[in-house]
């Protein structure tokens, strides 16, 4: 097909600009790509980027390196990676990641990332749950943000940079990189063919809405904890943005798959997470054996304590992956009771020990002091010398905007292909939590920054390739096309303030979640979920009817952008609540207790689900399907549910036995005993046994 | 929660309806809950928004993002202490129920009540080059090493959120002076630490040498005080003081 005539600048003189929503880890690593290759952004985020989610993330980023001699390679990373995700993820996709985890994190380094290192100056690692070896590279424990701010780094010098035209000439007054901070995202701009050629957006400032042209659209726009209410995410990850795509006609995939981290510490504004480096590093799981147990934990005898995460998986103990520790954790105090009892109120309470009070001090100051001072801080009590309180609490979307991938005849994808992350709206892409790609039914930690970075090494070329070969210029469409979006998009805007109904809609969020987080996370009952889709339906209903809070106009209006972000969450709570209740199988997060037993004959592929606008007197609905075809630069993309299980055969999930997640690692021997949790008192530990 | 008299939390709030308006008062009660922080207490009037008097009102307007203290973004003055609100816990601050007062942070304009706008300090990183000069995000391989000691230096420098409490409580900073403030000397600092940002010492240094540079600071050492994260801005400030002033003498001596 023919391509526009100037790569920098539009039949009309403007310079072709792509746009990136997001600038948390994946939507910085998209617009370094992007700048590399000498595509110009404009990058919007609803805050300012340094600022974004991924700050939050704490133990570090996989990576198999090997530089303990334990015999860890890329190819067990893919190996762990896809049985902790219980196969559901594409094997292509997650290969290419693995294989190029160890550069990542060399890139990371030279950015100027201060990961721990060891004696000679190296890049220590660290062990996570659902493997023996230590893979994970980590700067204290606040990863997250030391890698977001040397990608924030990054992309600032490139804010400097100016735009160069086809001849090499400074364009003036252009940077690569135009920073678009505090503004919402509205809606995607679709032309009469559906391709994605801009957005509208929202300054949050001054409430004003504009439209940018884009000559391809990314969202980075991560998960969407916050349906559930209180959870480990920050208040922003609402989902709107993909909600919004979705409903213009993005698919959206495996959408029930949920993740509930096992280690959080309750808040009346959030819960916040307690990492699984604190495990990785030796922590220990337990609840006292004697269910009305007085003591102060400190003070509880060895023989006084359960270990039960140990006992039960003697393979990888307290690192198993997160959805079987939560369940554990949940059957522990909901099932059998046995939570922390609190003497004043005289019941078990939904807390288990976590302990670190046995590992040396030095070592937790080293390692763990930026979880620990949440702790401390926000619980009030020393961990240093008391063992710590959590419950489970919801943390990440595996699920998310269906996006491709090009196979590589290797086994990984093809670099470049304007199909890797590519939703089914042509033109627009999705990168990081936002996607559905890497982490099938299960995220196993810290390869939730591999993923971002991954991903927007990836992204950056593919849209680079997709602008390089479209044939008409976002930026040549005429005013009038973008004019319009805005009105809509005004129309609507202006329709939330005039809202004057009874329900609060904070309110209203809160009772959504409630339901959500009590019948829809760690176990999943049909009859439950039946009723949790009939409270979804009567919340929508009930959201016709919210007052709006505030009705100031020119001026920040945080009351009426929250009305916008519970009508998206309400859709996307459909979404993952029928997913949730048609998938009849246990699989990872997904956990039917009637019907405990993966069925990859019935269940081994990927829930596509599109969006069914309400027509006259029946709902928004649903509309699951086994296959579709979308149309990118002209080429129809024939698209199925199957999984692409060509890398790693599917086989029962079992962390009882060491090495079981990986068939290339079980014949190298488990990491020296000394690497492992100490145990306090000697007891027999089964995992030195291959 | 050892004492049940006090089952009301009470904010006293100073608000601003936008740019340039003038600012006041309003006064909210709510019922006390367990692990109740400032942005409970906040979130506590959207769900109910009225004051004390039982007069209806917007929801104060605030800015928040992670609620652990690590993106810096609800950052304001709690009983006239400029902080993280996420992190000020309810019976900490207010252990007999007292009246807790929450106001925007001076140092940078308000936007709407208690959310100010920090895009300077933003724009400050960029003055001092606060980034390492890559070649470039494809793979060449391994960083330098570094020595344990090293990063143990650098990490806890690294830890800045751009929260702008430093700022805040700074005599130096204000409409009258141009004074960079401490986040970004100590950026410069951290920068200056890296095998490859020694590389480009230099023109850091030369960003904080004149006006409104390093010399502006006052030596008053609030900054320290209020940080957050405990970075040892002063001495940041007084290592960037130092090589500034090598510097200049070099530049004096090799004309």
């Amino acid at each position: 097909m023919a391509s526009a005539k100037s790569l920098t600048r539009s039949d009309s003189g403007k310079v072709r600009r792509v746009v990136v929503v997001g600038g948390g880890l994946a939507g910085l690593m998209t617009v370094i790509k992007l700048c590399e290759a000498g595509v110009p952004v404009d990058l919007l985020s609803l805050v300012p980027v340094k600022r974004s989610h991924s700050v939050c993330a704490q133990g570090g980023i996989n990576a198999s390196v090997n530089t303990k001699g334990e015999g860890d390679s890329p190819q067990v990373h893919l190996e762990e990676t896809v049985y902790g995700g219980d196969f559901l993820a594409n094997q292509p996709p997650v290969k290419a990641m693995c294989d190029a985890a160890p550069g990542i994190v060399e890139m990371l380094d030279r950015m100027g990332v201060p990961f721990n290192r060891t004696p000679e100056g190296l890049l220590d690692f660290r062990r996570f749950g659902g493997t023996l070896f230590h893979r994970t590279a980590f700067a204290g424990a606040t990863t997250g943000q030391q890698l977001l701010y040397a990608l924030d780094e990054q992309v600032r010098r490139w804010e400097t940079v100016d735009v160069e035209d086809d001849k090499g000439e400074r364009v003036p007054g252009e940077k690569m990189v135009r920073k678009v901070e505090w503004w919402d995202f509205l809606a995607l701009v679709l032309d009469d063919d559906g391709i994605c050629r801009g957005v509208v957006a929202q300054d949050l400032k001054t409430m004003a809405i504009r439209a940018f042209p884009g000559d391809a659209v990314c969202l980075a726009t991560g998960g969407c904890g916050i349906v559930f209410g209180k959870s480990t995410n920050s208040v922003i990850n609402t989902g709107t943005a993909s909600s919004e795509a979705y409903q213009q006609g993005a698919c959206y995939a495996n959408g029930e798959f949920i993740q509930v981290h096992p280690t959080a510490i309750p808040g009346a504004d959030k819960l916040r997470l307690i990492s699984e480096s604190v495990r990785g590093e030796g922590g220990r799981v337990w609840v006292p054996r004697d269910a009305k147990e007085r003591r102060a934990g400190r003070d509880i005898p060895e023989s006084g304590r359960d270990y039960f995460l140990e006992e039960k998986y003697p393979g990888y103990g307290n690192l198993v992956p997160r959805d079987i520790a939560s369940r554990e954790l949940f059957k522990k105090c909901f099932h059998e009771k046995r939570g922390i009892f609190n003497v004043t109120s005289n019941k078990n309470e939904n807390e288990v020990y976590l302990d670190v009070t046995h590992l040396p001090t030095e070592l937790l100051r080293k390692k763990l002091a930026g979880v620990l001072e949440i702790y401390e801080k926000f619980v009030g009590d020393d961990p240093y010398s008391n063992p710590m309180r959590v419950f489970p609490a919801v943390h990440y979307t595996m699920g998310g905007l269906w996006v491709d991938f090009e196979r590589h005849a290797g086994g990984g994808v093809v670099m470049g292909s304007p199909r890797n992350q590519a939703t089914s709206i042509p033109g627009l892409y999705a990168v990081g939590e936002v996607d559905y790609q890497y982490h099938g039914a299960n995220r196993l930690g810290a390869n939730s920054l591999l993923s971002c970075l991954w991903g927007g090494m990836v992204t950056g070329p593919a849209m680079a390739s997709y602008r390089k070969s479209l044939a008409r210029s976002a930026w040549d469409s005429p005013s009038s096309f973008f004019d319009k979006a805005e009105k809509r998009e005004e129309k609507k805007f202006a329709a939330i303030l005039t809202l004057d109904g009874g329900e609060n809609p904070y309110l209203l969020h809160e009772e959504l979640a409630g339901t959500m987080l009590l019948d829809c996370t760690i176990e999943r009952h049909n009859p439950t979920l039946d009723k949790v889709l009939a409270k979804v339906e009567e919340i929508a209903e009930r959201s016709k009817r919210v007052g709006v809070t505030d009705r100031a106009t020119g001026k920040m209006n945080q009351g009426a952008q929250y009305v916008r972000h519970l009508q998206n969450m309400i859709v996307l709570s459909r979404v993952i609540a029928q997913g949730a209740r048609n998938r009849d199988e246990s699989r990872g997060a997904h956990f039917k207790p009637e019907l405990t037993q993966r069925d990859d004959a019935a269940w081994l592929r990927t829930t596509l689900a599109f969006h069914e606008g309400a027509t006259n007197g029946t709902p928004d609905r649903v509309r699951y399907v086994r296959e579709f075809d979308y149309a990118l630069l002209g080429t129809r993309i024939h698209v199925t549910d199957a999984v692409d299980t060509t890398l790693v055969r599917p086989r029962p999930r079992k962390y009882e036995t060491a090495g079981a997640a990986s068939a290339a690692a079980s014949s190298q021997k488990p990491p020296a005993p000394s690497e492992r949790p100490a145990p306090r008192a000697p007891q027999g530990d089964p995992t030195e046994k291959p | 929660m050892a004492k049940s008299d006090h089952k009301k939390v009470r904010l006293k709030v100073q608000r601003q309806d936008g740019p340039g308006d003038k600012s006041y008062w309003q006064e909210f009660e709510l019922p006390w809950e367990p692990h109740m922080n400032v942005i409970s207490a906040l979130m506590g009037i959207q769900k109910r928004p009225f004051t004390t008097r039982g007069d209806a009102t917007t929801p104060v307007v605030w800015e928040s993002v992670c609620l652990e203290e690590v993106c810096g973004s609800c950052t304001m003055r709690v009983n006239g202490r400029v902080r993280q609100s996420c992190s000020a816990m309810v019976d900490l601050i207010a252990p007999e129920g007292q009246t807790i007062t929450l106001q925007p942070m001076t140092k940078f304009p308000v936007v709407r009540d208690l959310v100010v706008d920090r895009s300077r300090m933003f724009e400050d990183l960029k003055r001092v080059h606060a980034w390492i000069r890559l070649d470039g995000s494809h793979e060449l391989g391994a960083g330098p090493r570094q020595s344990q000691e090293n990063q143990e230096t650098a990490y806890p420098l690294s830890r800045c959120m751009t929260c702008g409490c430093c700022l805040e409580a700074c005599p130096q900073v204000g409409p009258l002076s141009n004074f960079v403030g401490p986040a970004a000397l100590n950026q410069v600092r951290l920068f200056n630490l890296h095998p490859s940002g020694a590389m480009h010492a230099g023109e850091r240094l030369d960003a904080v040498m004149g006006e409104g540079g390093v010399e502006g600071c006052g030596k008053a050492q609030n900054c320290v005080e209020v940080c957050p994260k405990d970075i040892p801005l002063v001495d940041s400030i007084a290592a960037v003081g130092r090589d500034t002033t090598k510097r200049m003498i070099q530049k004096w001596l090799l004309g």
